[in-house]
């Protein structure tokens, strides 16, 4: 087990079923959400993260609870990394109010306070100045804390990327940017959509340090989220991560995926971070097959609970439309 | 001969329609090549022609509006396609601090004869950062046209006419309509007229009016008055600026009762600016106040109950007449 | 509050004797109600109340002979607080100034509810009732506290000017100065199809089959609607020709030719024709029947309708050859649906058929136009369903 501040990853048993467990788990919670969505249980968007779970997973193990996440729509595989409880996450797919959010903001905007989770942000590119504020407050009040803000490749066109990184990098505040490049932004492939594909050129052209990393590689994620919080703890200022990823799935529930090849999905597949993972774990004698089997079955229970508390959650009443739209006169001052 | 179409459908053809009448027309916003639209509106089009007139941009709301704004200053007529209004808010600055100033601030050298087409609205459990109504932002600009067609006979028809025009209009497209049957008079023109107001259904007691989205909600509760006598008259304002006061105020001369339904937040709403227009024309006519159905002042929640309760239904609709009657 | 003293019934009445109240304290008084029975010199005699109100108290004992001028009651005016609660109330408005003698108020009733704005009018209503002459004091406000459009309707009707009614021998008069003047100022011409309606006859009954008796709808109204939607695709049959000019009209108004039991025929017009739905347009015509036939017409009705549709079909004319009513230029007439043998499709087959005819102003149209009316009238007719 390593601790938080060690930048190298000691992949012991115990660590190495942890990470394989967390990865599974999103696996598994998102197939079962994609079937849920065909039954109308969860509505809206629905947009899966599989194949990219070792980002998460990865780069969570590098950070410490005093520590802030920003994340996207496709959230769900953060949320349970950063250790949402899958019952609560569910809750919130199924719009009811034992969920995350009450159940007012669905897959979209999940948030949790005592997790120092900040969603769930779902104008493309909206969570970079947010983190970089939360790392500006951090600065100002001597608070030794790292702003993790996740983001797709997408963002990068944004303007607000640009102004985000260079007032990260002007100011030296303590943000790891992490750029989970799955090579399309809904429909336009990588090459479509940006002029230079190598998103760390782009965090160098601002001063801030960056380093690409194999996003199918949870080991190599995690090694690299942790030299680079490490970085930041010292005071570097923002460092920033490309994760080449891809998702497996569509952008979307609702999306016919005539923007990409078959074969370039299945390409991919093959190096689903899972099964790479769980092989190589096997091979190395580090764990055994009973102890995944043992992993599937505590995941199917665990996902199925999920299902069972979100079923039996209730609904907001309607009258509770209202709350929250401004903070009530009672709690004024306090936060 | 008439026929029956999609929404979607309709304005498939009319960009289509415009593509192949002027070559200086072109499309472009994320994802509408090879994806074929967020909505599926331009899908096939990129075959018919080619990746220099269906543009697929990164998303950069600002950066590719601006460039349509532009590129209609340098004598094209692009058609800006944004995913959906709360996308738009990204552009807000090149919409308004560009294209609605540079003709009155250039003294009249230049216009802009951009067409920015972006859907809007709530009604698909998509919570609150892609469910809103800021049509009445835009309709607060002087500079633009805002148009809301909201049957398939103008999403078809007010396209053109909005390439056109020689400034810049903004046509807002409400996400449920997109499945939404209509009929097309193929013998007639296609055009729609952008400006005045279109009474789709005549009557004597009460003036409904709306636009957008919520017109097919207002004709069924007309529907459901009429059962119980009471006669509405509904009015689907089709172009949001200007706003067509001739035709709101004679109605409500008629009818001596307005009741307005907005998908916005009433605060600062089209409602408001409506029902201040109704005071400045048709006071001496009204036999009760104007009445306003408006999304409720919340960002629009995910849950379906919350979601209906937000937004204007078919029941505050009704509620609205009936108070306006008395009854 | 109003006083309501003993009235004076004639020149050479001073006193009278109060022999029955008919209202009570509490009592809703509606102007004209009879409120008490008093003995004169005359015999007893009725007197009525001429407001609207509460009969708030009386102060006059039964068998009491009392001189013209006294009080008898006290009624509370509508918005008024009943009396024990007024005490309660401060005055600031009407409170005069103590160096200014009072003045005299005009009708104290009307002017301090007025002020104090305890019941409340809406603008349509205020306006109505000023045009009319009716004090808005003397109206009485709907349960809400409101006087607005219901409320003026709901006014006892003023004692007629003129016979209500519609006078048989004018109505006569008229018809023969426009027809004749029709004949001889119009060039007419006829264009007559006999149309197959066996489509929209049989989604009728099918449709009606479906409803309840008192939401049916006559063979006529899809005819109707048919004629409406037509003019719109052939809109020079729709307007006025005047001073020489046709002026097409911007909504299609239909006159609606109505027989009267006595004789006389008149035609008020319903607007917008071609935008109502089938059962707004039932609704209408029964409605328009039936006032027609009471002699209570709105006079938007009567202003000047820009096509006329005659369909003396129901009495089972087969083809009706009508006489434009101007400065309208066309005018509809439609005969009586009957089953004839048809020729469909090279086969003899019994079909639901109806001779429609249009009579047109050869100064500002001519046949073939008629023709394509006919045929749009055919067109709509065959998808019943859309109408």
């Amino acid at each position: 087990m390593s601790a938080a501040g060690d930048t190298r990853v000691h992949l012991d048993r115990e660590h190495a079923l942890k990470l394989l467990r967390q990865m599974k788990l999103i696996r598994r919670f998102e197939e079962r959400s994609a079937e849920l969505y065909g039954e109308q249980k969860i509505r809206g968007f629905l947009h899966l993260y599989i194949g990219e779970e070792a980002n998460a997973v990865g780069v969570m193990q590098a950070l410490t609870p005093e520590d802030a996440i920003v994340a996207t729509y496709r959230e769900h595989g953060h949320a349970l990394a950063r250790g949402l409880p899958a019952t609560e996450v569910m809750a919130e797919m199924y719009g009811k109010a034992s969920g995350s959010s009450r159940g007012r903001g669905g897959s979209m905007h999940i948030f949790d306070a005592g997790q120092r989770f900040y969603g769930g942000n779902a104008i493309v590119g909206g969570g970079l100045p947010l983190a970089v504020g939360l790392a500006l407050a951090d600065q100002m009040q001597q608070r030794n804390r790292v702003t993790c803000c996740f983001f797709g490749e997408g963002a990068a066109a944004e303007g607000e990327f640009h102004e985000s990184l260079n007032l990260a990098s002007l100011w030296k505040l303590p943000v790891l940017f992490v750029c989970e490049n799955n090579r399309y932004a809904m429909g336009t492939a990588l090459e479509r959509s940006e002029s230079e594909t190598d998103f760390c050129r782009h965090a160098t052209s601002y001063r801030i340090p960056a380093e690409a990393v194999d996003g199918m590689d949870v080991v190599a994620v995690e090694s690299a989220a942790r030299r680079a919080v490490q970085a930041i703890r010292n005071g570097g200022g923002p460092q920033f991560l490309e994760n080449r990823t891809y998702r497996f799935r569509a952008h979307s529930m609702f999306d016919a995926e005539l923007y990409r090849e078959k074969a370039e999905v299945e390409m991919w597949k093959e190096r689903c971070p899972i099964r790479r993972f769980h092989s190589w774990l096997i091979a190395a004698g580090v764990v055994h097959e009973v102890d995944v089997a043992a992993l599937d079955r505590d995941i199917e229970g665990e996902v199925e609970a999920a299902v069972a508390f979100a079923e039996a959650a209730p609904w907001e009443p309607e009258a509770d439309l209202l709350t929250d739209v401004m903070t009530p006169a009672a709690t004024r001052g306090v936060a | 001969m008439s026929r029956r179409i999609t929404y979607r459908e309709a304005i498939r053809e009319a960009l289509q329609e415009a593509l192949r009448r002027d070559p200086r027309v072109f499309l472009m916003g994320e994802d509408v090549g090879r994806y074929g639209g967020a909505y599926g509106c331009s899908k096939g089009l990129l075959t018919e022609f080619g990746e220099a007139r269906i543009r697929d941009t990164p998303l950069s709301e600002a950066g590719f509006t601006g460039a349509g704004i532009g590129a209609a200053l340098g004598g094209m007529r692009p058609i800006v396609e944004i995913m959906t209004v709360n996308f738009s808010l990204l552009a807000l600055d090149q919409i308004v601090n560009t294209a609605a100033t540079l003709r009155h601030m250039s003294g009249g050298q230049f216009s802009v004869p951009v067409v920015i087409r972006m859907a809007t609205g709530a009604g698909r459990q998509l919570a609150a950062q892609h469910s809103h109504s800021f049509e009445n932002w835009y309709a607060h600009v002087p500079g633009i046209k805002v148009v809301a067609p909201a049957t398939v006979a103008d999403a078809r028809g007010m396209l053109w006419t909005a390439l056109e025009d020689p400034d810049p209009v903004i046509i807002f497209e409400h996400a449920t309509l997109y499945n939404d049957e209509g009929e097309i008079e193929d013998s007639g023109p296609l055009a729609q007229p952008l400006e005045g107001a279109a009474i789709r259904r005549a009557g004597s007691d009460v003036s409904l009016i709306t636009y957008g989205g919520s017109l097919k909600k207002v004709l069924a509760a007309a529907d459901e008055l009429a059962r119980e006598g009471i006669a509405c008259e509904v009015i689907d304002l089709r172009s949001l600026r200007p706003l067509d006061d001739k035709t709101i105020a004679a109605s409500v001369a008629r009818t001596h009762r307005a009741v307005i339904v907005d998908e916005g937040w009433r605060s600062g709403s089209l409602a408001a600016e409506i029902s201040a227009r109704i005071m400045e024309t048709a006071f001496f006519d009204l036999d009760w106040p104007v009445e306003r159905v408006c999304s409720a002042e919340v960002p629009i929640p995910y849950p379906r109950h919350l979601e209906i309760a937000a937004t204007p239904q078919v029941p505050n609709i009704i509620a609205a007449v009936k108070r306006a009657l008395r009854r | 509050m109003t006083d309501f003293r003993m009235p004076s019934l004639g020149a050479d009445m001073d006193e009278g004797t109060l022999v029955e109240w008919l209202k009570h304290p509490g009592d809703l008084l509606r102007r004209g109600d009879i409120i008490a029975v008093v003995e004169t010199q005359k015999g007893a005699i009725e007197i009525e109340v001429f407001h609207d109100g509460v009969l708030e108290q009386t102060h006059a004992a039964l068998g009491a002979t009392l001189p013209v001028g006294s009080l008898l009651a006290t009624i509370r005016m509508p918005g008024e607080v009943p009396a024990e609660q007024v005490s309660a109330v401060p005055e600031p408005i009407l409170q005069p100034a103590a160096a200014v003698p009072p003045q005299p108020l005009p009708s104290q009733a009307k002017v301090s509810i007025d002020v104090l704005g305890q019941f409340r009018i809406t603008p349509v209503a205020r306006i109505i009732a000023a045009r009319s002459g009716i004090d808005p004091g003397h109206i009485l406000p709907g349960s809400d506290g409101i006087i607005g459009l219901r409320e003026i309707a709901q006014l006892p009707q003023q004692p007629p000017k003129h016979r209500i009614g519609i006078d048989l021998d004018e109505m006569r008069k008229a018809i023969a100065a426009a027809m004749a003047r029709s004949k001889r100022e119009i060039p007419h011409y006829y264009v007559g199809s006999a149309l197959d309606v066996t489509v929209m006859s049989d989604w009728l009954s099918s449709e009606n089959a479906k409803r309840p008796v008192p939401e049916r709808i006559l063979s006529a109204v899809p005819i109707i609607k048919a004629c409406a939607l037509a003019l719109r695709k052939v809109p020079e049959f729709n307007g006025h020709f005047t001073d020489g000019r046709f002026l097409p009209g911007q909504t299609i108004k239909m006159g609606i030719g109505i027989a009267l039991r006595g004789g006389g025929l008149i035609a008020p017009a319903i607007d917008m024709m071609e935008m109502l739905p089938l059962d707004d347009i039932m609704r209408r015509l029964t409605d328009l029947v039936a006032r027609v036939r009471g002699g209570r017409l709105r006079s938007s009705e009567l202003s000047e309708a820009t096509v006329t549709i005659s369909n003396l079909g129901d009495d089972s004319a087969d083809m009706v050859l009508p006489i434009i009513y101007p400065p309208q230029v066309a005018i509809i007439g439609v005969g009586q649906i009957a089953v004839r043998p048809w020729v469909v499709d090279g086969r003899l087959e019994p079909r639901k058929i109806a001779t429609f005819t249009l009579a047109g102003d050869h100064r500002v149209n001519d046949g073939r136009l008629a023709l394509r009316f006919l045929k749009a009238v055919e067109q709509y007719l065959k998808k019943p369903e859309a109408l």
